[in-house]
């Protein structure tokens, strides 16, 4: 063990990074395979550097190899250097820990985290020789199964996998290896072994037990199960006490630079916050923390096993986490006199959080990011984005006299109901920070002379499980008249020397607003485009727009019937997906949201979506 | 106080470059609990030099980390405050980049990049890449002839682009024995010599062209160069300078 490579010398000699291949790494598990039952192969399906950087692999990673008579091992997309390489040479793909063939394995788990990752999915099954289409499947490949947040519309791969895990991998995983090995030793096939998966296990959608139809205007019809004891919904799995639940304190150390090169800890689950175009925000309700006491252990073992320089904490909205001082107290003691950083993204700016940035971040370099996402006060009531332009002021105020002198800013265009004085307003924000900065520092005690601001702008994707998935989403034409219009506007600011201005590629946005709502016909599509060459498609220079639009013209499927305005009494490709929060609460946030009106935060007040039907987190904390 | 730790470099994390190998023993510094000093300053690091950088893929017996300590670890049982910190590295990394000693340096020895002079190695032939009818004796008059030139002149690649250089002064020591070429070759920062070029050099005086990827080159060691009392210079093993015991080096510098 240990010394095998799949790769010869001449291969790895010659490739970028070979250290993306060959393991090894510390802390990473090496197990014998004649000691174990299950060999499970953890797949995130994009390059090692970012696979690597993703918390819930590691956590699945954990739980999994604590488990006796289980191996799990990790799978990355080959970058396009070696997958030239292992197509032109046949070499198939393999496991980093044993070097073993992903298709020798008993399951392959796909992480699905962006809509643009799912050529990737087609390039792991490719390379790895299993087939693409799961009803292909023969005896000898692995059990395929995603998870992740696009799996909440799972719809455009359903012909690519045997199963989907809705929800949170932590609960049922041990339950559904358990059946494989009553199944392997009863000698059932795979189709029983799926079957009784999707009747016995919760959570578990085999797509090949249910069945569409679509209506003539080509919106969905029916989805119903073709099998009887499948359920007709699936209900989403949730960790409901996550201070028990495991966590990864002996995390693999990458050699090389990975995007997330320090320790993460986890401080809570979901957000209080609604915000109507944020599918995180719905799909991992109800917020649930974890216990500061238990964090701390974690975070000091997590340091002592990596010996990693940094510490991040990891969560939707940091700023809401009940136990946030004191957990941060005790991290800035412990970090001090160990040359330990502490980076603490997603803070709300203000008092509390300048005062410790300051302490952990060179004020000079560092700079404060507020997410207003909308420009004008009517249109965050729209998002219910419970950002004020009053808050933003203050925080940046404060920011200013602590010497502070970057500010990022971060807007959507193309929300729904968005008009050119919305536009306008981001413009106007960033002008008045600019001002303000002026106003508060004077002359000699600016720093680099002037604020720099720089606003970014994405475009608006609606997303299922949101109350804005039934809105329309923009055309690239729109979408880059609205950039236009935001650069014109920022230009015109008294201060746009101080401001500048970035925004997002418009093709890629549409593309994957077409995928996040599309249905199952958008599998041949994504297949087709697959074999015509197109790979890493969330990288923009491998980007191919005008490949994905031809061939849904192929398939007959034109782009405006997925990104159109959905009506309310339309079957939604993923409504036989219960994930908590009900249809009932989103179609009123929508209602809501036309008529400019506000909803508090979880916190504040219920908002009865539904999810308080798990019974924990925030749903079965008294208010007060 | 300066620690001189030696190291191998084997299997499959010879894939690793130098670069993300000080990585690695940084953090590997910082699980294993050994009071390194960082430099002072906002962004502070560790204060650490390495000797020659070794090339990707190469394996080596003998590498070097020299490291600013502030204090040595409480030696473990029946073992000396070095061999403790050797254990406890290991203890906390992967195979392949196994400590093997660690020295304390006296005060006034050179840091392991700026007194490395040489490094030797051993190269051999991939299956099936030695060259047609080779074997000893061809071997043998292949160096002799090659040895014998005044002058070894090859174009060598630089940042300021391309430089003829001249490598006959630069090889101290070639042979072939035990089916393996025996290099002890220049490795100082400004004149080192690549085992590859050479071979391809060598290989090219007998006529022969090397095929890609045909060599398998090990590091032996690295060496810096003293001066005896005769005045006669000779090349030391980094591993060698330094004591293992603080008292050693409180007795040696005591004794004139
Ligand atoms: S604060 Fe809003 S945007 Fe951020 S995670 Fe929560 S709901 Fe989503
Ligand atoms: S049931 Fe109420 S408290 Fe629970 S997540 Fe929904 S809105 Fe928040």
């Amino acid at each position: 063990m240990g010394e095998k490579l799949a790769l010869s010398e001449e291969i790895l000699m010659q490739i970028e990074k070979p250290e993306r291949y060959i393991g090894c790494e510390y802390n990473s598990v090496v197990k014998d395979p004649s000691r174990v039952r299950i060999r499970f192969a953890m797949c995130f399906p994009d390059v090692y550097e970012i696979g690597m950087s993703h918390l819930g692999i590691q956590i699945l990673y954990h739980i999994l190899n604590d488990m006796p008579d289980v191996w799990c091992e990790r799978v990355y997309s080959p970058w396009v250097d070696l997958d030239a390489i292992m197509r032109r040479q046949k070499i198939p793909l393999f496991a980093l820990e044993s070097q073993d063939p992903v298709k020798s394995f008993d399951f392959l788990g796909i992480t699905i985290q962006y809509e643009m990752c799912y050529t990737n999915i087609l390039q792991i099954l490719d390379l790895s020789g299993i087939p693409l289409s799961a009803s292909q499947r023969g005896e000898d490949c692995p059990i395929v199964i995603g998870g992740g947040p696009c799996t909440y519309n799972p719809e455009p791969l359903a012909d690519f996998f045997d199963l989907f895990y809705i929800g949170e991998g932590e609960t049922q995983y041990r339950n559904l290896l358990d059946l494989y090995l009553e199944c392997r030793d009863l000698g059932l096939d795979r189709q029983e072994f799926l079957l009784r998966a999707a009747r016995e296990i919760p959570g578990m959608y085999a797509p090949g037990f249910y069945e569409p139809s679509y209506g003539e205007d080509g919106t969905l019809k029916s989805f119903v199960p073709t099998k009887e004891g499948v359920p007709e919904k699936v209900r989403k799995e949730i960790v409901d006490h996550m201070s028990e639940a495991p966590y990864p304190v002996k995390p693999v150390v990458p050699f090389i630079k990975i995007t997330q090169d320090r320790v993460v800890l986890e401080i809570q689950r979901g957000c209080i916050r609604g915000c109507r175009f944020c599918q995180a925000g719905q799909i991992y309700r109800p917020v649930r923390e974890r216990d500061a006491d238990t964090l701390k252990q974690y975070a000091k073992a997590l340091l002592k096993n990596t010996g990693q320089e940094e510490i991040s904490l990891s969560s939707l909205s940091s700023s809401d986490y009940s136990q946030l001082s004191e957990l941060v107290n005790f991290l800035m003691e412990e970090c001090a006199g160990s040359h330990t950083n502490i980076s603490l993204p997603s803070l709300r700016i203000d008092a509390f959080s300048l005062d410790v940035m300051s302490k952990v971040q060179d004020v000079k370099k560092s700079s404060l990011t507020f997410a207003p996402e909308a420009g004008s006060q009517r249109l965050r009531n729209v998002i219910n984005k419970g950002l004020t332009e009053e808050a933003i002021l203050n925080g940046a105020r404060l920011a200013f006299e602590g010497g502070w002198t970057r500010v990022k800013l971060y807007f959507m265009l193309g929300l729904p109901t968005e008009t050119v004085e919305d536009i306008q307003g981001i413009a106007q924000l960033c002008n008045k920070i600019a001002a303000l900065f002026y106003e508060t520092v004077p002359k000699e005690k600016r720093v680099n002379g002037r604020v720099q601001i720089v606003a970014s702008t994405s475009f608006f994707v609606p997303k299922p499980f949101t109350p804005f998935q039934w809105a329309a989403q923009c055309t690239k034409e729109e979408f880059l008249e609205k950039a236009y219009q935001t650069r014109t506007a920022i230009g015109s600011q008294l201060n746009q020397k101080s401001i500048k201005y970035n925004w997002h590629e418009a093709d890629a946005s549409v593309m994957e607003g077409i995928l996040a709502r599309g249905d199952r016909r958008l599998c041949e599509v994504i297949k087709r485009v697959y074999e015509k060459g197109s790979v890493f498609d969330a990288w923009g220079e491998y980007y191919n727009n005008a490949r994905w639009l031809e061939t849904m013209q192929e398939c007959g499927l034109s782009p405006d019937f997925f990104t159109r305005e959905r009506s309310l009494d339309e079957l939604l490709p993923w409504d036989f997906i219960d994930c908590g929060v009900s249809k009932e609460f989103l179609r009123r946030e929508w209602e809501k949201a036309k008529r400019e009106e506000t909803s508090e935060n979880c916190r504040v007040k219920c908002q009865g979506c539904g999810a308080a039907g798990f019974g924990c987190g925030i749903c079965a904390i008294a208010r007060t | 106080m300066k620690v001189r730790i030696k190291f191998r470099k084997y299997g499959p994390v010879r894939f690793i470059g130098h670069l993300d190998v000080m990585r690695y023993f940084q953090k590997a510094i910082r699980r294993a609990e050994i009071d390194i000093t960082y430099t002072e300053g906002f962004s502070p690091h560790q204060i650490m030099t390495f000797a020659a950088p070794l090339g990707v893929g190469i394996v080596s017996d003998g590498e070097y980390m020299d490291i600013q300590i502030n204090a040595l670890p409480k030696a473990e049982n029946g073992m000396t405050a070095c061999e403790t910190m050797v254990k406890r590295l290991n203890a906390v990394g992967v195979r392949g980049l196994d400590a093997v000693s660690a020295r304390i340096l006296p005060e006034n020895a050179g840091n392991a990049m700026a007194s490395v002079a040489a490094a030797s190695y051993t190269v051999r032939f991939r299956e099936g890449k030695r060259p047609q009818d080779w074997n000893d004796t061809a071997a043998q008059r292949l160096i002799d002839s090659f040895l014998s030139q005044g002058e070894i002149l090859v174009e060598k690649q630089t940042k300021n682009g391309v430089r003829t250089v001249d490598l006959r002064p630069g090889i101290y020591e070639l042979s072939w024995r035990n089916d393996s070429f025996f290099l002890l070759v220049d490795a100082s920062s400004g004149n080192n010599i690549k085992p590859a070029l050479l071979m391809e050099t060598l290989l090219r005086h007998g006529g022969m062209t090397l095929e890609e990827h045909a060599l398998a080159v090990a590091r032996q060691d690295i060496f810096t160069k003293t001066v005896r009392e005769t005045g006669e210079e000779t090349f030391v093993s980094l591993g060698e300078i330094g004591f293992e015991e603080p008292f050693a080096q409180a007795e040696q510098e005591r004794t004139p």
